[in-house]
C-alpha cells in the first residue's frame, strides 16, 4: 500500500504511464517507417471493404433488400471492435511483465494501452467509411445518429469488460487462451454480423438474444436504418451484462495484481 | 523514510505455501546505506522487489515517504525494436521527467553514439548494460535499490557508474544485495543480515558479518 500520494498525482501518473504504452505500443506494432500508425485504422478498413464488396457482389445470395454496405459495415465494424479487442488482451500480460518493475505500471494499464488502441482503431474505421460513403452519395445519411453513437458506446463497454476478462483468464490458463480462438470465432457467427433477428424464426431468436453483442449490433443497425426496419434488443440486458461483465474484469485484474511477478 | 510494517512473503510451491519473510518491520532514512547479507534463497531480492514495489507483500504494508528507485539490477527491461532514445521516453513518460533534460545526459554517459537511434535488439550485452546504467541514472530518486553487482562494462566505464551513483548521490538512501563484502563494506555504514524469513539490523558491518559467518 502506498500511503498519501494524492488522487490527482496518482491520476496524473497512471495518465502518464497509459500515454507511453500507448506511444510505445504503436511504435512496435507499426513502426515508424512508411504510413506507421495509419495502418491502426486502415487495417480495420481495408478488412471491413473486401467484406462489404464481396457481399455487395453476392447480394443475390441474402434474400433481403435492405441496403446491403450500411449492413456490411455496421456489422462487421462491431466484430472487429470485440474480437480484436479481447485477442490483443490474450498477451496483453505476457509481453509486457518486465514493465512491473516500475512500480506505477500496473497490469491495468496493460490493458487500458491496447483497448484504447483498437477502440480507436475500429472506431474511426467506422466513422471514416460511413462519412465518405455519404458522402459520395452511395448510401443515405443515418436516421437517428445519437441512437448509433449510444450502441457504439455499449460496444466499447462490452469490448472493454469482455478485454480484461478474457486477458487475465487466459494469462492464469493456457487452456483458456487456447479455448479462446474457438469460442470467439463461435461467437463472431452469432453475434448478429450475417443477419438481423427479424429474419430469424421466433424460436432462434429468444435463443439468440441471449448473446449480448446482438443487442449492440442491432441497435446500431437500428439508428442506421430507422424505424422502418424492425429490430429486437434490450437495452436492460445489454446494460446489466456489461457492468456485470466490466465488474468480474476489474475483480480479475485485482486479483491478479498480487501474483504478477517481473522476471 | 520508508517503513516496512509486518512484511510477509510467502510463495506457493507443490507442499504448500513456503515463507520467505516472517512478519518483518523495518525502516529506511533519508541518506542511509544499507547492504542486505544473506544466502542464497535467504529472501534478499524478495525484500529488495517488495520494497521497489515490483512485487506485493502476501500480508503487511510499506510507508513510502522518499521516492524509490526500481531495482537496479543493471539487466534491463527493454523492447527490442524500439531504439535507446525511445527507451529513455518511455522512461521518462512513466516517472513524469522531463525527456529533454535527460536526453542529452543518457546519450552521453552511455557511450552509444549513433546506435542510441538504432533499435536495441542490435545492442551488444555490454551496450545494452550501459544504456540501462544510464537510463536509471535519468530519473533521481531519494532511495536506490541495488540488486546484483555493479559491474557494467569495462574497468573504465565501471568507475564512471561508481563515481555517478555513490559520489555525484553520496546524500541519497542505498540499499545494497551483494555477495561481494568488500562492496557492502565500500558503501554501507549498516546492515540487514536475513536468515530463516527474520531480519536483525546491525550498525556495525563488521558485527553484520559476524553474525552472518555464525549463521552459515
Amino acid at each position: 500500500m502506498d500511503t498519501s500520494t494524492p488522487l490527482r498525482r496518482s491520476l496524473g501518473i497512471q495518465f502518464g504511464v497509459i500515454g507511453a504504452l500507448l506511444m510505445r505500443e504503436t511504435l512496435t506494432r507499426y513502426g515508424r517507417r512508411n504510413i506507421g500508425f495509419l495502418w491502426l485504422f486502415l487495417e480495420p478498413m481495408i478488412f471491413t471493404m473486401l467484406i462489404t464488396t464481396f457481399w455487395t457482389l453476392t447480394r443475390g445470395l441474402h434474400g433481403s433488400d435492405l441496403p446491403i454496405i450500411p449492413f456490411a459495415i455496421t456489422g462487421y465494424s462491431s466484430v472487429l471492435l470485440w474480437r480484436n479487442g479481447a485477442s490483443r488482451c490474450t498477451n496483453a500480460i505476457r509481453t509486457n511483465t518486465a514493465l512491473l518493475y516500475h512500480r506505477n505500471v500496473t497490469v491495468l494499464d496493460f490493458f487500458a494501452a491496447r483497448l484504447l488502441l483498437e477502440i480507436a482503431g475500429s472506431t474511426t474505421s467506422l466513422v471514416v467509411l460511413l462519412v465518405v460513403f455519404i458522402l459520395v452519395g452511395i448510401i443515405d445519411i443515418p436516421a437517428n445518429p445519437i441512437m448509433m453513437v449510444a450502441a457504439w458506446l455499449m460496444l466499447i463497454w462490452f469490448t472493454i469488460g469482455l478485454g480484461l476478462t478474457v486477458g487475465v483468464l487466459a494469462e492464469r490458463s493456457e487452456g483458456f487462451d487456447r479455448a479462446w480462438r474457438t469460442i470467439s470465432f463461435l461467437l463472431f457467427h452469432v453475434s448478429g454480423v450475417f443477419f438481423m433477428v427479424d429474419w430469424l424464426p421466433s424460436k432462434v431468436q429468444e435463443w439468440i438474444l441471449w448473446v449480448p453483442m446482438v443487442h449492440g449490433v442491432e441497435m446500431l443497425r437500428g439508428g442506421y436504418y430507422g424505424p422502418t426496419v424492425p429490430t429486437h434488443y434490450d437495452l436492460g440486458y445489454f446494460v446489466t451484462f456489461n457492468a456485470v461483465l466490466l465488474l468480474l474484469g476489474l475483480f480479475l485484474v485485482d486479483r491478479y495484481k498480487g501474483s504478477a511477478v517481473a522476471q | 523514510m520508508i517503513s516496512l510494517h509486518h512484511i510477509t512473503k510467502t510463495y506457493p510451491t507443490r507442499k504448500g505455501p513456503k515463507v520467505i519473510l516472517d512478519d518483518i518491520s523495518l525502516g529506511i532514512a533519508k541518506g542511509e546505506k544499507i547492504g542486505v547479507l544473506g544466502r542464497n534463497g535467504s529472501g534478499k531480492s524478495t525484500l529488495i522487489r517488495i520494497i521497489g514495489g515490483v512485487e506485493q507483500p502476501t500480508r503487511g504494508y510499506i510507508e513510502r515517504g522518499m521516492t524509490v528507485s526500481w531495482p537496479l539490477a543493471f539487466g534491463g527491461a527493454f523492447q527490442g525494436s524500439l531504439t535507446g532514445l525511445d527507451n529513455l521516453r518511455f522512461i521518462c513518460r512513466i516517472y513524469g521527467t522531463d525527456i529533454t533534460q535527460a536526453t542529452p545526459f543518457v546519450e552521453e554517459f552511455a557511450e552509444l553514439g549513433t546506435y542510441f537511434r538504432e533499435p536495441v535488439k542490435t545492442y551488444s550485452s555490454g551496450m545494452r548494460a550501459r544504456l540501462a546504467f544510464a537510463l536509471s541514472m535519468a530519473i533521481e530518486f531519494d532511495c536506490y535499490l541495488i540488486d546484483e553487482t555493479l559491474s557494467v562494462g569495462d574497468t573504465r566505464f565501471h568507475e564512471k557508474c561508481q563515481i555517478e551513483l555513490f559520489d555525484k548521490r553520496a546524500d541519497r538512501a542505498l540499499l545494497i544485495v551483494s555477495h561481494m563484502p568488500k562492496q557492502i563494506r565500500a558503501h554501507c555504514n549498516t546492515a540487514f543480515v536475513l536468515d530463516a524469513g527474520r531480519i536483525e539490523r546491525f550498525d556495525n558491518i563488521d558485527e553484520a558479518y559476524a553474525s552472518y559467518a555464525k549463521r552459515t
